[in-house]
């Protein structure tokens, strides 16, 4: 094709990969590659703070399974990205990050705006390029893809010299590439799979474990297959939430330190439990050594590495969810008959008949409170919308009372519990999905950590809808301090903002509602809108998420299902 | 026997890409995960761009399990495998300067060294530099023998280690670079 420039060069390579969206902030080190991108076909979505525009990569590549794209420039630009990238990277998520260096006569002299990003983000990717001449990048763009969107899935970072974004040099584009260290694909054992369908096939109380990978492998179907074959319920870590639908009887939904009281309380009875793509978080097990110890742990993973790197199991299968899951299905249907009704299964109907009784029960008051408020989200929510979270109390009562029905349509910071996560991770996400609605649930406290954002959803007509759940205070710390703490309210209380004037000033709409009736109507009228808006919704400081377990307790200590303790000793 | 030594010291042998940044990569894993290095050789192989990496790490056999995984995780490494202490040699090379002012003192060492099966390999006035190779036993044994010449400096290069037998990590390598 002619000499090129190694930005042009990296835009062309870029489109190969099917990237239509680029978020990010130009800056001196990176402007051969924006100057280039002037003649591009290729959206650019101009970001605010480059911690967004990783977040907005990150959410778009949520939303539909593609890596996203984030740019920035070099030293500052590069290091406010850390926060991003190590928030895709502790949630597998595919993310290309790419950053402007220094020339490469500079590197090392600590030049103006230069930082070793190479050196800073080594833990929180999964790989990262620095090519030292324009020739390198078709390749490096080639293997960036392809290490990002294989096996465990991760970010990938290229940091570019900014002499090498203008090198000129005879490009050509790798069809393919092969790297001798990486192997993504791994089939499953197939004695392995004999001895879980053996197991699954024995067990009386089998249960499964479903958790990110199992969304990012497109496991779902196998899921419920198996699922409805046994009888076997299914609950999820947070990743794992929309794996599963939790409109279904054999949804247990989410497990863990907020979990439900049903799946806490039947995975300690369980005698197989089957893992798929769940790393058993601290948050998903509680105290570890007494998470489902009665039962065989059977886990399914596409990284080695996570095998009894937490919790020791039984059997481990390391391969891809979906294809082991479905070479376990196979047999199992040629093993024995599909199972009707179970003591078990009365078990799983029992659980949950009280637990959704106690959450789901019909408010009489129009009170504002969280649990009415995402019961109503999901009543006019349509299914297929996208529902993200920003990380606090509000992100954990949307994970135990908002009933996900799909893969991808629950968008969530879980591993690094990033706040500020939401909001650029909503418009990332709609960005991927612009025909349907896409909402983050905020709290106030972590919405500020992003807001600006707000404006990028204005000007880049990417428009979403911010209902905040406003406690005026850091909720969960407040929670931990009233529950752990003594009450000692230790630098929580916010109450800074005026949500509204703030909407407004960014050219959203904005509106602030007094009860649940209000709240409707207004989530009803904001979805009419064809600009981002925010809903100020006020409720108490003392609003607890329960039930909890407490932080290193095992999943059966349940705080705050007191009135059901006569359950839990029936056993 | 177990895996590694009386001192539960674990042996890890790998082969990894040669290129800058791979031991940066390598070395903050260990950090990021919390196991320490005691002590790491690299050097080129039989393979061209490829380096060997012996590195020895206190543990047990899981922690042998998860260095090893988390070390096939990354994307440089080629090949990596826990060798078992009493399956495989393992070798260390020491220099060490010695003071030796006067004649007698000089031929003592040289007797010491010879016992040793060391060489001599610097003679300056009032020095020597003693070469030794051997297990880190013998090496700290030569040291502790030769503590009252008074020591110098003394430079080690950590142990490098291959499996006993016919069997290679070469054959590892090749089979994972065919299947690719």
């Amino acid at each position: 094709m002619g000499k090129i420039s190694g930005a042009k060069a990296l835009l062309e390579a870029l489109k190969k990969e099917g990237v239509s969206i680029i978020f990010g902030i130009p800056g001196g080190a990176i402007l051969p590659i924006y100057d280039e991108l002037y003649d591009f076909d290729i959206r650019h979505v101009l970001c605010q703070h480059e911690q967004s525009a990783a977040h907005m990569a990150d959410g778009f590549a949520r939303a539909c399974g593609k890596p996203g794209v984030c740019f920035a420039t070099s030293g500052p630009g590069a290091t406010n990205l850390v926060t991003g990238i190590a928030n895709a990277y502790m949630d597998s998520s595919p993310l290309i990050a790419v950053t402007g260096q220094v020339p490469k006569s500079m590197i090392g002299k600590d030049a103006f705006q230069e930082v070793d990003i190479i050196g800073i983000t080594t833990p929180i990717t999964k790989y990262n390029f620095q090519p030292r001449s324009a020739s390198e990048i078709p390749e490096i763009v080639k293997k960036a893809f392809f290490i990002a969107s294989t096996g465990r899935k991760g970010p990938v970072l290229i940091d570019i010299p900014k002499d090498v974004q203008t090198e000129e040099f005879e490009a050509e584009f790798p069809e393919k590439v092969t790297i001798r260290g990486y192997n993504p694909y791994k089939k499953p054992c197939e004695k392995q799979i004999n001895i879980a369908v053996k197991w699954l096939a024995s067990a009386e109380r089998p249960m499964i474990l479903a958790g990110g990978g199992a969304i990012y492998s497109e496991a779902s179907s196998y899921i419920l297959k198996i699922s409805e074959f046994l009888l076997a319920p299914v609950a999820t870590s947070l990743m794992g939430k929309g794996v599963f639908p939790e409109d279904h009887p054999l949804s247990l939904g989410l497990l863990g330190m907020h979990g439900t009281l049903a799946a806490n309380k039947l995975v300690s009875e369980a005698d197989v439990l089957l893992s798929v793509g769940t790393r058993f978080s601290d948050r998903t097990t509680g105290k570890v050594d007494e998470f489902c110890k009665e039962a065989k742990v059977i886990h399914i993973d596409i990284d080695e590495a996570e095998i009894s790197k937490n919790k020791k199991v039984d059997l481990a299968i390391i391969a891809d969810a979906s294809e082991a899951l479905k070479a376990i299905y196979e047999k199992l249907i040629n093993y024995l008959s599909k199972k009707e009704e179970t003591p078990w299964f009365k078990r799983v109907k029992e659980f949950k008949e009280i637990w959704e009784g106690w959450i789901f029960e019909e408010e009489s008051n129009k009170e504002l409170k969280p649990i009415p408020i995402l019961k109503i989200l999901r009543k006019i929510l349509p299914i297929d919308s996208i529902l993200v979270t920003e990380v606090g109390q509000n992100q954990m009562w949307s994970a135990l009372y908002f009933k996900v029905f799909k893969p991808k349509t629950f968008i969530t910071s879980g591993g690094l519990g990033t706040m500020g996560f939401g909001l650029p991770a909503s418009i990332g996400a709609k960005a991927a999905k612009p025909d349907v609605p896409v909402v983050d649930v905020a709290g106030d406290g972590s919405f500020m950590m992003t807001e600006n954002a707000l404006s990028v959803s204005v000007a880049e007509n990417l428009p979403i809808i911010a209902v905040i759940i406003n406690n005026k205070v850091l909720g969960m710390v407040a929670q931990w301090q009233r529950l752990f703490y003594g009450k000692r309210y230790s630098a929580v209380k916010l109450d800074r903002v005026d949500f509204v004037k703030l909407a407004e000033a960014y050219g959203a709409h904005g509106v602030r509602v007094q009860d649940l009736n209000e709240f409707s109507n207004a989530l009803k009228e904001c979805l009419k809108l064809d600009v981002a808006s925010v809903i100020d919704v006020p409720i108490s400081p003392e609003e607890n998420v329960l039930p909890m377990v407490p932080p290193g307790s095992s999943l059966e200590k349940i705080m705050g299902v007191e009135k059901w303790d006569w359950v839990m000793k029936k056993g | 026997m177990g895996l590694g030594d009386e001192k539960g010291l674990i042996l890890i042998s790998a082969v990894v890409e040669h290129k800058p940044g791979v031991l940066h990569r390598i070395s903050n894993m260990f950090r990021r995960r919390d196991f320490n290095i005691e002590s790491i050789s690299v050097g080129v192989t039989e393979f061209k761009d490829l380096a060997r990496m012996t590195i020895t790490v206190k543990g047990d056999e899981k922690i042998a399990d998860q260095v090893v995984k988390q070390m096939s995780k990354l994307i440089d490494v080629i090949h990596v495998e826990a060798l078992n202490w009493g399956n495989s040699v393992q070798r260390e090379l020491a220099l060490i300067k010695l003071k030796a002012e006067t004649h007698e003192k000089r031929s003592e060492i040289m007797d010491y060294t010879s016992v040793f099966r060391g060489r001599i390999i610097d003679v300056a006035r009032e020095s020597l530099i003693v070469e030794i190779t051997g297990d880190s036993e013998k090496i700290n044994a030569f040291i502790n023998l030769t503590k009252q010449f008074g020591i110098i400096e003394v430079a080690r290069t950590g142990i490098t280690a291959l499996a006993r037998g016919p069997s290679s990590i070469g054959e590892e390598v090749k089979k994972n670079l065919n299947e690719r």
